[in-house]
């Protein structure tokens, strides 16, 4: 679409008949430089995580190692120490998932029905709530920590994974809301109007109606929220006790952790195994992950 | 012949603005009536009330003698029809045609029963199993009018359904709305701002204004004795031409600048003497005449000439007063033309200046 | 012939409807609970507790003994905390002003229909997707002075040169920001390109019909058609600066020499949850609350104060 749009209009500049022209050759050349800069550190960690001790003493970062090995990704993997216990970020990317899953299944949920409510079904005050709800996303959490920290307490879930899926459901709450109210507000009122003159009631028009046409918004809030909740340090840090410490919180107390020799390619290796994830679901989504972090953008 | 919608002091408000006041109006059984004005007038938030879409603030809605004023939407036995289509997307003809008969668990063997009549009137029974997307926009129409038919109710809600089309398929889904209320026989009320749908299809009209019925009458009615100066300046294509001035010799004659003009023959109330009046009369009812007549008349010269075809719009100047003729192809002028402008007073229509009545 | 009674027939008053009330929508309130709970308790409710507490001498617990000001007091005597402000302020500044001017450079590139326009934005915005402690961590690497940067220009002849600025007070924010903007930049780019694309044909047209230079044309006219995408972009990345704690986490710690790097919300953390010291961590996550206010508080009033009901 966005092609066709631009063949349209010449004004865009003149066009490329010479390929190589000055101006092409400035343009390609300055955003070649860029990606150079923006590839080189995954390169470097791919590199690092793939020599040998000895190797990363003696070569520097840049060159690509002389004898590949895996074993500083098996190491990082099952037997790296943070400053209690050895068996590596394995432990850690398990508590990720079981944090992440329902923490994710559980915001998509409210939130959906959150903006569902908000566009379709207003009742008095539940503009007032949105609006306290976007300025929440703005306030730093931490004024709000302590006093979640005593409301888990309360219930008896602080330092539980279910206290942590409570607290990023919440955290992810305002963006939600906001991706979801924005798209079901894009959807025609007289569709809501006509499903409520055939007799579905509010569970009937969100099953059938709103939800079979809102497949892609659900797709972005996925991914939103799986590479959001996936690379949370805060919460994870606050909200957990240290075996039920997430994926980010381990890597940063194995590469940081002051006793030992520094094992240069095992961090490395670690630190790539937690970008793992985000970064696979980042390229395998494309332009939806766009879509989701533009949403943040998109006035009410 | 009862009445099929009855609606009792119906007022609306959002917040402190008052959308719908005080309303009253009566649907007789089998009766097209068209809720007619410009937008914001508040018609099709008169609609959304009577589908229940809306809830009313005072009054009551009475549907086929029962009081529906609570009633969801589903419960008051009525079809609606939209300007979107807003069709299911994601579901066939039939399951957009089904959804509304399933929510409310009719048997199967009926709601099948149902399709195929409704298919069979709207002859769309090649597009039931295809996605409202497959069709184009008289075909996704027809589907939205099938949704309304397959209720089997007796009241058919139309909220400005032609407005998304081209001009010519509008013209013939206008006609075919015209025939779909010949061979049912259903109560309809629809909603429109365009005033030839207006005309062509309603038994009567009412014309909105600020949340106001101005006037409910038939077509010929509204556009020959229009009840103010609104409706007198929204119906008809080119307006009205409005002349200010004021009556003497006991409501006998109309003054306007110079001029005289006669009042014999007006079809009206008591004109009287009055210090500000407004003569209305419609394009085609002024005559152009290259001599001067007998009696007093009013002279004029050609501005512009706008063919249109079938006849032809003279634009003149009379002093400072712009005035509009509609004229047969074979009279037109050329620009600056003089003429002498005759009117024709019984079909003209006299108004108070302070009521904006009509006399 | 139906009969009905005087009172059906009566005018029905607002008083006395039955759905009038709460009871009306009642599905649609019973699924807004989960909102309305986090609405009231969590963001009105626990920003108002965590002020009045920030008024009270609390240490390990939280309790209500009054001492006025005196946590405001000791937090700005206390030189870590100026020092967090310090550094917060700078590192803000110069993050905004890079990431806003590179990503809007950046956006105008991408925006000259250029080949490969997705491959290109997928390489400038996959740091975005990483975390901060991912991007910490590989930066401190590159960054390190023995095998990083350093040790191969060094390692190539330049015995002297000297590029460390993790382990020096004085450039420690630098080596933050060089990794901050690595990981943000792309993502303002995409905010940035979103707005060029949303910005009417027609003017490009008009534009060249009256003669404009490109440039010149960016300048003059899209630059302040896109005054929204600017303060929309200015809010969101300012917000996220004031939060700013896990890079500062994965890189320094804070250090070095102990709090050249801190940043107010490390301060918070470390007074809450490692201090104990509960009535410093409130009036410093206070203050947190008032910049945010300071930012927050125009945008809002010109974005939504000016067109109610809009």
């Amino acid at each position: 679409m966005a092609d066709a749009a631009i063949a349209m209009t010449g004004p865009r500049g003149a066009k490329p008949k010479k390929a190589l022209s000055p101006r092409n050759i400035m343009l390609y050349g300055i955003l070649i430089l860029v990606c150079v800069y923006y590839l080189l550190p995954l390169y470097v960690m791919v590199m690092t995580s793939l020599k040998g001790m000895p190797e990363v003493r003696l070569g520097n970062i840049f060159s690509p190692p002389v004898e590949i090995t895996f074993e500083p990704w098996v190491k990082a993997w099952a037997t790296a120490c943070t400053g209690l216990n050895c068996d590596g970020l394995s432990r850690g990317f398990w508590n990720s998932v079981l944090i992440t899953v329902p923490s994710v299944i559980l915001s998509i949920i409210i939130a959906s029905v959150n903006g569902y409510a908000l566009i379709n079904w207003k009742f008095k005050g539940s503009e007032v709530f949105f609006t306290i709800l976007i300025f929440g996303s703005f306030i730093p959490y931490q004024i709000m920590l302590y006093p979640i920290v005593i409301l888990l307490r309360e219930a008896g879930i602080y330092g539980t994974l279910g206290g942590l899926v409570i607290v990023h459901t919440i955290f992810g709450m305002p963006i939600l809301t906001l991706l979801f109210r924005n798209y079901f507000s894009s959807i025609p009122e007289e569709l809501f109007k006509a499903a409520r003159v055939d007799g579905a009631g509010f569970w009937g028009i969100y099953f059938r109606i709103m939800l079979p046409m809102s497949l892609p918004i659900f797709v972005v809030a996925l991914i939103l929220q799986v590479t959001g909740i996936w690379n949370d340090f805060l919460f994870g840090v606050v909200f957990t006790k240290p075996d039920l410490y997430p994926m980010t919180v381990q890597l940063n107390n194995i590469v940081n952790s002051v006793q030992g020799v520094k094992e240069y390619n095992v961090n490395m290796a670690a630190t790539l195994l937690t970008g793992l994830v985000p970064l696979i679901v980042y390229f395998v989504s494309g332009k939806l992950f766009v879509r989701g972090i533009a949403a943040g953008a998109v006035k009410g | 012949m009862g009445n099929s919608i009855e609606v009792k002091d119906l007022t609306l408000n959002f917040g402190s603005v008052s959308v719908l006041k005080n309303m009253n109006l009566d649907v007789k059984e089998g009766e097209f009536v068209v809720l007619l004005g410009p937008s914001g007038c508040g018609k099709s938030t008169l609609l959304n009330c009577l589908a229940g879409l809306l809830d009313i603030t005072d009054g009551q809605i009475w549907i086929k003698g029962k009081n529906v004023t609570w009633a969801e939407p589903s419960e008051r036995g009525i079809g609606m029809v939209f300007q979107s289509y807003a069709l299911y997307p994601q579901m066939t003809v039939r399951g957009n045609l089904s959804f509304g008969l399933k929510n409310a668990k009719v048997p199967q063997p009926e709601i099948d029963k149902r399709i195929a009549r409704a298919a069979e009137i709207l002859q769309i029974q090649p597009l039931l199993d295809r996605k409202p997307a497959a069709l184009s926009g008289g075909q996704r129409q027809r589907v939205a009018i099938g949704r309304a038919l397959v209720r089997d109710v007796d009241v058919f809600l139309f909220d400005e359904p032609l407005s998304n089309l081209d001009a010519k398929l509008r013209s013939e889904l206008r006609v075919e709305i015209k025939r779909l209320h010949n061979q049912l026989g259903n109560t309809m009320v629809y909603v429109t701002h365009d005033q030839i749908e207006a005309l062509t299809l309603a038994d009567r009209i009412a014309v909105m204004k600020g949340g106001v019925i101005q006037q409910l009458a038939g077509p010929q009615e509204i556009y020959n004795r229009p009840s103010n100066l609104f409706v007198a300046g929204f119906i008809g294509s080119p307006s009205m031409n409005f002349l200010s001035g004021k009556t003497v010799d006991g409501g006998k004659t109309f003054v306007f600048g110079d001029h005289r003009i006669d009042l014999a023959g007006y079809d009206g109330g008591a004109v009287l003497e009055r210090d500000q009046a407004i003569l209305g009369v419609r394009p085609e009812h002024v005559t152009v005449s290259s001599s001067a007549p007998a009696g007093p008349s009013i002279p004029a010269v050609v501005e512009i000439d706008e063919n249109l075809g079938a006849d032809s719009l003279l634009w003149l100047k009379a002093g400072t007063k712009d005035i509009c003729v509609r004229v047969p192809v074979e009279g037109r002028l050329p620009a600056g033309t003089k003429v002498h402008l005759g009117l024709d007073i019984a079909k003209a229509s006299l108004f108070d200046t302070k009521t904006e009545q009509r006399i | 012939m139906s009969v009905t009674s005087e009172a059906e027939r009566g005018r029905i008053t607002s008083a006395d409807r039955p759905r009038a009330g709460w009871r009306r929508n009642i599905s649609a309130k019973i699924a807004a609970i989960p909102m309305i709970a986090t609405t009231l308790v969590v963001f009105v409710g626990g920003t108002i507790w965590t002020v009045v507490y920030s008024f009270t001498d609390s240490k390990l617990l939280p309790r209500l003994r009054w001492v006025g000001l005196d946590q405001y007091d000791r937090l700005w005597s206390n030189s870590r905390w100026l020092v967090s402000i310090e550094n917060l302020l700078f590192y803000g500044v110069m993050s905004l002003i890079f990431t806003v001017v590179m990503g809007f450079i950046l956006a105008v590139l991408m925006d000259q229909k250029i080949r490969y326009e997705d491959t290109f934005r997928t390489i400038m915005l996959y740091p975005f997707a990483l975390s901060f402690i991912v991007t910490g961590l590989v930066w401190q690497w590159i960054l390190n002075p023995d095998f990083g940067v350093q040790g191969i220009v060094r390692s190539w002849g330049w015995e002297s040169f000297t590029f460390d600025p993790l382990h020096s007070p004085e450039t420690v924010l630098y080596g933050l920001l060089i990794a901050g903007l690595w990981q943000g930049t792309g993502f303002v780019m995409c905010l940035m390109l979103a707005g060029l694309r949303g910005i009417d044909e027609d003017i490009w047209k008009a534009a060249r019909v009256d003669g404009i230079p490109t440039w010149k044309t960016y300048v003059v006219v899209i630059i302040p058609m896109m005054r929204a995408v600017f303060v929309t972009t200015l809010v969101i990345v300012a917000s996220g600066i004031i939060r700013l704690y896990d890079l500062v986490v994965a890189m320094t710690s804070g250090g070095p020499g102990g709090n050249a790097s801190q940043v107010p919300a490390m301060y918070v953390y470390d007074y809450m949850f490692q201090a104990q010291n509960l009535g410093q961590g409130f009036a410093a996550s206070t203050m947190m609350l008032l910049s945010v206010l300071i930012v927050l508080i125009p945008w809002a009033y010109l974005e939504f104060g000016g067109k109610k009901h809009g």
